[in-house]
């Protein structure tokens, strides 16, 4: 053979629209496993930070876990906590990080089974039950986690 | 038989609708090397229901085609017609240069798996009928293309060989037991689906960790492995050293399970799950807490 040609990349992601869905179950495995990652490692910096039992001083109104109004000193824990609950992007990130976490759990559960060898022949429908659920479990949690901040 | 024969009508007016896809006469232009009419065939010139084929094109060989591309070939429908039947069409009435293997014809001998409207599938088993209009017809993703859909199955062959894919025995069998080696009916349950492999290349074309690690064993190998590991004609030190083989670093560790493979096998070889259960008795051959 004189000369061959190799198409590449072509074939890979570009073709995400010919995926199957296994293959959605992987990258949506990979990626809600990382993301994971990635809070756990900010949810440690937030805490970490924040223990030092030093007083600040806080506008009470603009707090959701501070009672009455006006300025207060409270501990800096309960002043960095509250900050973020109090912000309507922190609570959408919530409801985004139990959607990952429920996906993750839900398919892991999955795998687990393909690991095992039970229902391979069901893979498929297993994924799209997963995705289902954790969908449900998202809407449902959306009331919960956005109280207060506006709803 | 006279071997004076007529001329053929249509090459004097392309009147004959069997041939009227032939005027761009892409041979001739190609050879020349210069500017080739990449559309085959009007629709309109064709009696009856025509399908639109879109065909990768390239070879290293003539200038114009080094740069691949798609050909659209028109190709009159018939009933029960698969793509394999609209790519010979294509060849025989239009574009004689047109390359691809194909033998059997019926899903036997494993030759023509190529890359049909995005999925790895053996033409002869696909059925033009089922096929979203236009199809493209392009070459096994993640191989080399040596000329349009014929790609370079070297490496895939070398991962078949790898695991040793025959039947083998640690010392020749008694002379009375030489006859004929005998198998149970469940163990040639369990084996008969991994039995039926083609050596297509589909599966190992479709797997995104084989296209990513070029040593991994791929599906079709380890099926292979899994359909003498699980023979039970064969020796248990044979089957240990069939395991040894598998659960290389290269070997079942590498399958993510995405089920890509599964899902394309034109011979419905359950892949992952051999695949799944090899892991399995590698474990449990090298953890023993009992
Ligand atoms: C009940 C909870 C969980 C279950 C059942 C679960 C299950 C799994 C399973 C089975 C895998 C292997 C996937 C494979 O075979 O390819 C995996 C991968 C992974 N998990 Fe989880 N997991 C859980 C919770 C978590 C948590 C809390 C985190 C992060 C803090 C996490 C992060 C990851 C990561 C990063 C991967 C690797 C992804 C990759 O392949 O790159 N998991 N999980
Ligand atoms: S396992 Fe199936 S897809 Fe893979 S080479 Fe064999 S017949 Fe083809
Ligand atoms: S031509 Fe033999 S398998 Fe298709």
């Amino acid at each position: 053979m004189s000369q061959s040609y190799n198409r590449g990349l072509v074939e890979d992601f570009s073709r995400w629209k010919e995926f199957s869905a296994g293959m959605w179950a992987w990258i949506f495995h990979k990626f809600t496993g990382w993301m994971l990652i990635g809070y756990l490692f900010t949810h440690i910096a937030v805490l970490s930070t924040a223990t030092s039992g030093e007083m600040v001083e806080v506008n009470a109104a603009d707090l959701p876990n501070v009672e009455g109004t006006g300025m207060t000193e409270v501990p800096l824990y309960d002043a960095t906590l509250g900050g973020l609950e109090s912000l309507l992007i922190i609570r959408i990130l919530e409801v985004g990080l139990l959607a990952v976490a429920v996906f993750h759990i839900l398919n892991g559960i999955r795998l687990l089974m393909v690991d095992l060898g039970i229902g391979l022949e069901a893979q498929d429908k297993s994924f799209y039950a997963s995705l289902i659920l954790t969908g449900i479990i998202t809407v449902a949690s959306v009331p919960t986690f956005l109280a207060g901040v506006g709803f | 038989m006279s071997t004076q024969q007529p001329e053929p009508e249509s090459q004097e007016a392309p009147t004959d609708p069997e041939f009227q896809g032939a005027e761009s006469s892409v041979d001739e232009a190609e050879r020349s090397g210069g500017d080739i009419d990449q559309t085959a065939a009007d629709p309109t010139d064709l009696e009856g229901e025509t399908v639109l084929i879109k065909v990768f094109r390239y070879d290293p060989e003539v200038e114009a085609k080094q740069e691949p591309r798609f050909d659209d070939f028109h190709v009159p429908f018939t009933k029960g017609m698969t793509a394999l039947d609209a790519v010979i069409y294509a060849r025989d009435q239009y574009d004689s240069s047109l390359t691809f293997r194909h033998s059997c014809r019926q899903a036997v001998c494993g030759s023509d798996a190529f890359f049909i409207n995005g999925k790895q599938r053996l033409a002869c088993k696909t059925q033009i009928a089922e096929l979203e209009q236009p199809i493209r017809i392009e070459p096994l993703p993640h191989q080399e293309v040596v000329k349009d859909l014929v790609v370079d199955m070297d490496h895939f062959y070398d991962q078949m060989h790898a695991v040793e894919p025959y039947f083998q025995n640690e010392e020749t069998p008694a002379i009375e037991d030489l006859e004929e080696q005998r198998q149970s009916r469940e163990n040639r349950e369990k084996i008969k689906m991994s039995t039926r492999c083609i050596w297509c290349g589909a599966c190992m074309s479709s797997c995104n960790i084989a296209a990513g690690d070029n040593e991994y064993l791929g599906p079709a190998a380890i099926n292979k492995a899994y359909r003498f590991a699980m023979d039970d004609r064969e020796p248990e030190e044979i089957k240990e050293h069939r395991l040894r083989i598998v659960e290389q670093e290269h070997g079942v560790w590498r399958c993510q399970t995405q089920f890509s493979c599964t899902e394309v096998c034109p011979k419905d070889i359950p892949l992952t799950e051999h695949i799944q259960e090899l892991k399995r008795e590698a474990v449990k051959k090298n953890l023993k807490f009992w």
